[in-house]
């Protein structure tokens, strides 16, 4: 049996109060409640304070670039489909800088998990605006106050029908924990869209802004009903839904690859056999 | 006096088959016993446009394409217009009776009445060329058989009475044409180009994983794994961006997947930053770029060798690495396949530089024994050594224990920031020395482990013509040109091109009287590196109208250049 104490405790380069805490937190209990070790799954992340999870975990793991976290993890996962992926991102980095691999993984359906720490702002560079940063705030980089219209992540992940899209709030650790545990028991790509207060940059989607507005999905809602999950998916405001909105059971993308069905590739020794078939096919 | 080598130009329009028909008779021939190059030019069109497929054949070994046709084979009007001032002396065309000639000799066929349907006109046109060089009937008529009997019986007999009919009609006309003269004892052979030769060396080490974004002319690379990938268990995925290819591959590695990345120079430009986290996160990679010319789009089907400086310095930050340069479509496959055991070995990003003419040339080559290659370098499935497991461990060799993640209870990390030895950011300035002269270290061994360049000709050359990559060839054949009219010359061709390694080759430098750099590019940039690596230059032979080497191009520039006078 795991301890929570096998993920080790680790001193951390985020504020105090940072929402972050909480989403490690969850991530742990999530990991132990399904009796991962830390050496039977990876953990990828790109760059930002989100992406520093990693560090603050003991786990196989692998800290890349900004934005560029999912073709990472999902090659790991391709690449040896016994181990279970776990991603930690921020909104600029999954939403912004890998919007791109973000679209292309929700259409992949690679079996993992992308746990977006939605903090509505860039934390690591120092407070400028996000994808996700609501029209008109003001930040130093924005004095005249954002002009764009906020990516809302959810809402293009269940456009998308992205077989697994939750949200919850890093200040609701169970909740949280609950939605990592039901995503990585999921098979395709799941999303865990996680609003998670920056307390030194976002001085707008405080803890309390977030708690006055959070409300948890009926009992009866039906996730894989996807007009309401649409409905439900853009609502954004004074009422933000939390829980799993919408989910799809289709086969994950590694049952598509045959070559995948002898285990992990570092394992497949050279055919030469095959490959001498395949030279004779240039005679 | 049958002929010893025949160079044919088969010309049309994108969609016309001239592909087919160049790729059927390249074989024949191949299968006849003779030595093949092809140089291959296309425009950037599916439909229309202009192009060709150009073969040089003959009983001895060749190197390269040369200029003077013997027989030029007009699918279209245009390829008579755009190429008859191409045919030698005494060279003919071959063309449908609607053609205008211009007065040239040569055979002006029917093709109406050789095929029943234009679809056989490639065949009949495999035919006409197969029988006027004196090819038995059997070795195109099999070569039909083993192309088009999963198509059914029906096609493959179609296919062989258009055969015969050309065959027949070729005997009929008694056109006094040359057969080639026969090779004395046939050699098995394979027909193959750059690009399928780097696929299979790569196979042939063992690559399980490749990402790409297609780009001319580096895709037939990925689409040579995805044709034979189910068979060798090689996963290919066609991705969103090179971006996401490179990462991809990154990741792949990582979980210990032999990973490829085949793109070309605008591809690459994208793939840099990813280039860099490699190098960091020392996770070994290959990555071929098939050089086409530049900046941005240019000429996107032709070629050049104007992206080695761009490989050379790309990625931010400092690392060593390797870069191979195939001249030929053997080297291709030896130098793909030791990309991937150098990539292991240093954890560090390897580097194959192609170009579009190597990529589509295709060649007769011996049947590569697969099995006597060293098995590449592997990493480790767990950590049996003494102490807790350190993916960055400081090392004489720079090169640290890689264990794999998922196999063993030891835990592996690897990032993208300086890092301690276990994996993990910091900002200590000891580590960061540290763990860059680590880094760095690996670079020694790849220095003791440099790819000697290649060396032919007379000992003290007044000439000495220096090329590397697919420029190889043309050079050699220069050589041998010059050698033949009485001047002194050698060739020294590089197939690695970096790190380089100036006791390999500085005696022949100082034995030269001349030494002239021929490369595919308006600035030097390898004699430039040769500067750098303390070798003096006399003089450049420069090529970058898009169009790959002749050995009659380089006598030419040297010739006019004065590099020939005393
Ligand atoms: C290619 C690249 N561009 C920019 C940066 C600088 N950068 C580092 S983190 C970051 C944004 C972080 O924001 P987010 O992803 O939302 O994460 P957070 O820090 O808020 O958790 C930026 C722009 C970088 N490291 N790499
Ligand atoms: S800057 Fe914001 S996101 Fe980063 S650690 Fe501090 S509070 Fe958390």
């Amino acid at each position: 049996m795991v301890k929570i104490e096998d993920y080790g405790e680790f001193t951390t380069s985020w504020c105090p109060g940072c929402g972050n805490f909480g989403i490690m937190q969850a991530v742990r209990q999530a990991l132990l409640a399904q009796d991962i070790a830390p050496h039977q799954f990876v953990y990828v992340s790109g760059i930002g304070q989100a992406a520093k999870a990693p560090h603050y975990l003991r786990s196989n793991m692998f800290n890349g670039l900004h934005g560029r976290a999912l073709p990472v993890a999902q090659a790991v996962r391709l690449s040896n489909t016994n181990l279970p992926v776990l991603v930690s991102s921020g909104d600029g980095c999954s939403y912004g800088e890998g919007g791109n691999h973000f679209l292309a993984a929700v259409r992949r359906n690679v079996n993992m998990t992308l746990l977006a720490h939605n903090n509505q702002i860039y934390g690591l560079t120092k407070g400028q605006a996000s994808p996700t940063t609501m029209t008109g705030q003001v930040t130093k980089t924005q004095p005249l106050g954002v002009a764009a219209t906020p990516f809302n992540p959810v809402a293009v992940a269940v456009a998308m029908k992205c077989s697994f899209v939750a949200r919850s709030f890093a200040g609701d650790t169970e909740h949280l924990a609950q939605m990592i545990e039901l995503a990585m028991r999921h098979e395709g790509f799941a999303l865990v869209d996680i609003l998670q207060p920056c307390v030194s940059f976002n001085k707008i989607n405080t803890y309390a802004w977030y708690k006055e507005r959070c409300v948890n999905l009926p009992d009866d809602y039906d996730p894989t009903d996807w007009s309401v999950a649409m409905q439900t998916a853009d609502k954004f405001g004074d009422e933000i839904p939390l829980g799993l909105i919408y989910k799809q059971d289709r086969p994950s993308y590694e049952t598509h690859i045959p070559q995948l069905a002898n285990g992990p590739l570092a394992q497949a020794a050279t055919d030469f056999d095959a490959l001498d078939r395949v030279l004779e096919k240039f005679v | 006096m049958p002929e010893k080598t025949v160079n044919i130009m088969i010309g049309g329009a994108a969609g016309q088959g001239l592909a087919t028909v160049g790729q059927l008779l390249t074989k024949s021939l191949i299968r006849s016993g003779y030595h093949v190059v092809v140089r291959q030019d296309y425009m950037s069109r599916v439909r229309g446009g202009h192009n060709t497929y150009i073969i040089r054949a003959s009983v001895d070994e060749i190197y390269a394409p040369r200029e003077a046709m013997d027989f030029l084979v007009a699918l279209n009007q245009e390829t008579v217009d755009l190429h008859l001032n191409e045919l030698g002396d005494g060279g003919l065309i071959i063309c449908d009776e609607a053609l205008d000639s211009k007065g040239r000799p040569g055979l002006s066929i029917s093709f109406k009445d050789l095929a029943p349907k234009p679809i056989f006109q490639n065949v009949a046109a495999l035919g006409l060329l197969a029988s006027l060089l004196g090819l038995d009937r059997d070795v195109p008529a099999k070569l039909l058989t083993d192309t088009f009997t999963k198509k059914g019986e029906a096609i493959v007999k179609q296919n062989h009475e258009v055969l015969d009919a050309a065959y027949a009609w070729v005997a009929e006309q008694n056109a006094g044409i040359e057969p080639l003269a026969p090779v004395p004892a046939p050699v098995k052979r394979l027909m193959m180009g750059g690009n399928e030769a780097i696929a299979l060396g790569a196979m042939a080490a063992g690559v399980k994983f490749c990402s790409f974004y297609p780009m001319t002319p580096a895709t037939s690379v990925a689409q040579n794994l995805i044709t034979h990938g189910r068979e060798l268990g090689v996963v290919v995925e066609q991705v969103e961006d090179e971006i996401a290819a490179m990462n991809m591959a990154i990741g792949a590695s990582y979980a210990g997947a032999r990973s490829l990345v085949p793109t070309s120079g605008g591809g690459f430009a994208l793939m840099t930053e990813g280039v860099s986290l490699a190098a960091v996160a020392e996770t070994p990679l290959v990555c071929v770029v098939a050089m086409r010319p530049g900046p941005a789009t240019g000429l996107p089907t032709r070629t050049e060798q104007a992206d080695l400086n761009l490989v050379l310095y790309a990625g931010h930050g400092e690392y060593p690495r390797a870069i191979f340069a195939p001249g030929t479509v053997e080297e291709a496959f030896r130098l793909a396949h030791r990309a991937f055991d150098q990539a292991e070995r240093y954890q560090s990003p390897v580097f194959v530089l192609s170009d579009q003419f190597l990529a589509d040339s295709f060649r007769s080559v011996e049947p590569f024994d697969t099995r006597s290659l060293p098995a590449p370098a592997s990493p480790l499935k767990e950590w049996a050594g003494e102490g807790p497991y350190e993916r960055y461990a400081v090392t004489d060799s720079g090169v640290s224990p890689r264990v794999i993640p998922g196999f063993s209870e030891t835990l592996v990390v690897g990032d993208s920031h300086e890092h301690t030895p276990d994996g993990h950011i910091t900002e200590d300035i000891e580590m960061r020395i540290e763990q860059k002269q680590k880094r760095l270290r690996k670079g020694c061994g790849l220095w003791e482990d440099v790819v000697a360049p290649s060396y032919i000709g007379p000992e003290s050359p007044d000439v000495l013509l220096v090329s590397w990559g697919s420029t190889k060839g043309a050079a050699d054949e220069a050589a041998m040109d010059l050698r033949a009219d009485g001047v002194q010359a050698a060739s020294l061709h590089f197939s690695q091109v970096w790190p380089l390694k100036l006791d390999q080759f500085a005696a022949k430098f100082d034995a030269a009287k001349k030494i002239v750099v021929v490369e595919g590019n308006a600035t030097g940039q390898f004699a430039a590196l040769l500067k750098l690596a303390g070798a003096q230059y006399t003089g450049l032979v420069l090529k970058y109208d898009g169009r790959p080497f002749t050995p009659e191009y380089i006598v030419t520039a040297l010739h006019k250049s004065g590099a020939l006078e005393a």
